[in-house]
């Protein structure tokens, strides 16, 4: 498949690695129509394409959770907010001032709430 | 060797409306209470995505009493109900809801009066909310600010619970994956409590979140806790189909029908309901969701449907002016995406919404098995074969409450195990946490997540037959044989192989527990409908236990439980009001 034959084709780039380890970058091709939003994308791409792929959310569409903010062309989004557009190269980045943990997943959890953490208070 | 992580008198199992309120009622009971969650604490679950109706009675607007709200409950549940549970639920209902106002959630306000809304199945205005659609997430920030205001709970997201530990038929502690790191955890407690909520992330269509796994019936079922009543899955009729929307709940359009009535149509232009033998929808929004979700399936079966394979919503005869008046800021989000509703209508379809069935559970929300307890969604029973709107938070919060007592009473009685017995009990857990990843694995776990989401919509969804859920049967055992006894997955930290993995274990298991109980119940029944048995049986007015042991099932029937007549019975004062 080439952008030639399908315009309406969503690519995803996307920036992948564990913790402070070294960062690539995954090429990911969608058909025209796959995904509105980023996080239908992302969803997508791990049932069809790599179930690897680690990003995270809980209540899918409603923008309740607030769990799956990311960067959508260098500026955060909620994934399930952020519309994809066809035919366009997006990048996609794991927050950039969080500690990332694996892919597209920061360290978003207040301290308190977090095991093993006590006395980790760097982001308060 | 491995070591105990943590250590606590209660442990919450679950950081939703229900969890929260048991954390709070523990821990007010004196109690030491760590409450984890899968994902972060107060933000996942289904309460945050309520967005309108708490049904409680108040009296605020009309009088009324928790008789007559218990009354209409057990209406809604059609014959089922554990009436002790539902009276919980009713009577109790009243307090924690005038408490949440305490605290602070702002309940919607006419002047002094609080607001109550009119909903279908009540008999007179009864649901309180907080505007706009923000029911949800006012309750679930009321709870967390109270949760972090108490310094004897502990609060830890990124958990995700694998299996409890049971010694001598009592739950002594659990075993966590912290998805963090990818360690696996030992925890002991006195007294568990499980508040997982529901099961609809088993179907393609649901309002659920992606917590909504049922894993904590699973849980419950491997622990040796019996379930009740599995088969009653509610479907939430008019969930939103098309046009795409992006960023809203689908089942949005549940307030606009409490504020505004609407008009749901067929693919032809015709209104249907009344078809079916229910008020016609000009007579207001009355209709309850099995019979509302019957009507619309039934006409996309005959070809009436619409173009998505759904009905038409409408709100095309109310003004503009009324809709920005009912729903301002969320008419200017529709508009963001090319929908006016003065223009043209919706799709709307039926979507797995809540689940009725659950852990079975006293009154005290104690299960089965000695120091474990349920409450919220998790427990099954109170809402029988059909919930009524609003009940479902009225029923986290009490039920939450009522657990969260009881539990912090166990705990004051129950004997720890010494921690090295306890390692000894957490080994086939472990175990199966241990398991190597699978270089290079033929399997996409989140594809066979996809696979059973279909199966479970196709055959185990509101309409049911024994061919269909025979196949359902078959394909859960496909795709269990296909996840093989190994788990996939176990690389380092937020590994989402390993998560599906585990998800889709107890997603079989439960699957298989609604498609059980689906196939032995021969009639039809509030949320379930048999098409090979149609019509209720006055002889299966009866729930189902379901338990499950070395790997075999266990069914059987039992008398629902009921109240004396004289204990429930409505006050002169409400009885003579008519609205």
């Amino acid at each position: 498949m080439s952008k030639q034959d399908n315009p309406g084709m969503i690519c995803l780039n996307v920036q992948r690695g564990v913790g402070g380890s070294e960062t690539r970058v995954q090429r990911y091709e969608l058909p025209e129509g796959a995904a509105a939003s980023l996080l239908d994308g992302l969803r997508w791409v791990r049932e069809h394409l790599d179930d690897t792929l680690a990003f995270r959310y809980s209540c899918i569409n409603a923008n309740a959770c607030k769990e799956c903010m990311m960067l959508l062309d260098g500026k955060v989004v909620y994934a399930c907010l952020a519309r994809l557009q066809p035919g366009v190269e997006h990048t996609v980045a794991p927050l950039a001032n969080k500690a990332r943990i694996r892919d597209l997943v920061s360290e978003i959890a207040p301290v308190k709430e977090r095991f093993g953490a006590a006395g980790d208070d760097d982001e308060q | 060797m491995k070591t105990v992580n943590i250590e606590t008198d209660v442990l919450v199992i679950g950081a939703g409306g229900a969890g929260m309120s048991a954390a709070i009622a523990a821990s007010g009971s004196g109690a030491k209470v760590v409450m984890v969650d899968r994902s972060l604490i107060g933000r996942g679950g289904a309460t945050i995505m309520a967005q309108m109706t708490v049904a409680v009675a108040l009296g605020e607007q009309v009088p009324d009493a928790w008789q007559r709200h218990y009354a209409d409950t057990l209406k809604a549940g059609r014959g089922l109900c554990s009436e002790p549970l539902a009276r919980l639920l009713c009577e109790s209902g009243v307090d924690a809801i005038r408490q949440m106002d305490r605290w602070g959630v702002g309940w919607a306000r006419d002047g002094e009066r609080l607001v109550q809304a009119q909903a279908p199945g009540h008999d007179r205005p009864r649901c309180v909310y907080v505007d706009y659609l923000n029911t949800g997430p006012a309750v679930a920030k009321t709870l967390r600010t109270q949760v972090a205001q108490d310094d004897r709970i502990q609060r830890l997201g990124d958990i995700l619970v694998v299996d409890l530990l049971v010694e001598q038929g009592q739950v002594v502690g659990a075993v966590a994956l912290h998805l963090t790191t990818g360690d696996a955890l030992l925890i002991q407690a006195s007294a568990t409590i499980v508040a997982t909520g529901g099961l609809t992330r088993l179907y393609k269509r649901n309002s659920a979140s992606l917590n909504m796994g049922g894993d904590g019936y699973a849980l419950a079922l491997r622990a040796g806790a019996r379930l009740i009543d599995m088969e009653f899955v509610q479907f939430f009729p008019i969930g939103h189909l098309a046009p795409r929307l992006v960023g809203f709940d689908p089942i949005m359009w549940d307030p606009f029908r409490y504020k505004l009535g609407g008009r749901l149509l067929n693919g032809l232009g015709e209104e249907f309901v009344e078809k079916y033998g229910h008020a016609a929808e000009r007579e207001g929004y009355t209709v309850t969701r099995d019979a509302a979700t019957y009507a619309i399936l039934k006409e996309v079966e005959a070809g009436r449907g619409s173009p998505a394979g759904g009905a038409y919503l409408s709100f095309q005869h109310v003004p503009e002016a009324t809709l920005r008046k009912a729903f301002g800021p969320i008419i200017d989000k529709l508009a963001a995406q090319g929908i006016d509703l003065t223009k043209a209508p919706i799709e709307v379809a039926p979507i797995a919404h809540y689940h009725m069935g659950g852990i079975r559970v006293g009154v005290d929300m104690s299960t089965d098995i000695e120091g474990l307890y349920a409450a919220g969604e998790a427990v099954g029973g109170a809402n029988g074969a059909n919930r009524l709107s609003g009940n479902a938070i009225t029923e986290a919060i009490t039920f939450g409450f009522q657990a969260g007592r009881s539990a912090a009473a166990h705990a004051r009685s129950g004997q720890r195990v010494a921690a090295d017995r306890l390692v000894e009990l957490a080994g086939p857990a472990l175990a199966l946490l241990e398991t190597a990843p699978v270089p290079a694995p033929s399997i996409n776990v989140a594809a066979l997540i996809a696979g059973l989401q279909a199966v479970m919509q196709t055959h185990v969804g509101p309409f049911r037959t024994e061919a269909g859920l025979g196949r359902a049967l078959e394909e859960i055992a496909s795709i269990k044989r296909k996840l093989g006894e190994a788990l996939p997955g176990g690389d380092g930290p937020q590994d989402p192989v390993r998560l599906d993995a585990l998800d889709l274990r107890n997603m079989l298991l439960v699957a298989e527990a609604v498609t059980r109980s689906a196939l032995a119940r021969r009639e039809s029944r509030g949320a379930h409908q048999r098409d090979d048995f149609p019509g209720m049986d006055e002889a299966w007015t009866l729930n189902q236990l379901l338990g499950w042991r070395d790997g075999h099932w266990m069914l059987e029937t039992r008398a629902v439980e009921r109240l004396p007549v004289e204990d429930v019975a409505t006050d002169d004062e409400s009885q003579g009001v008519r609205t």
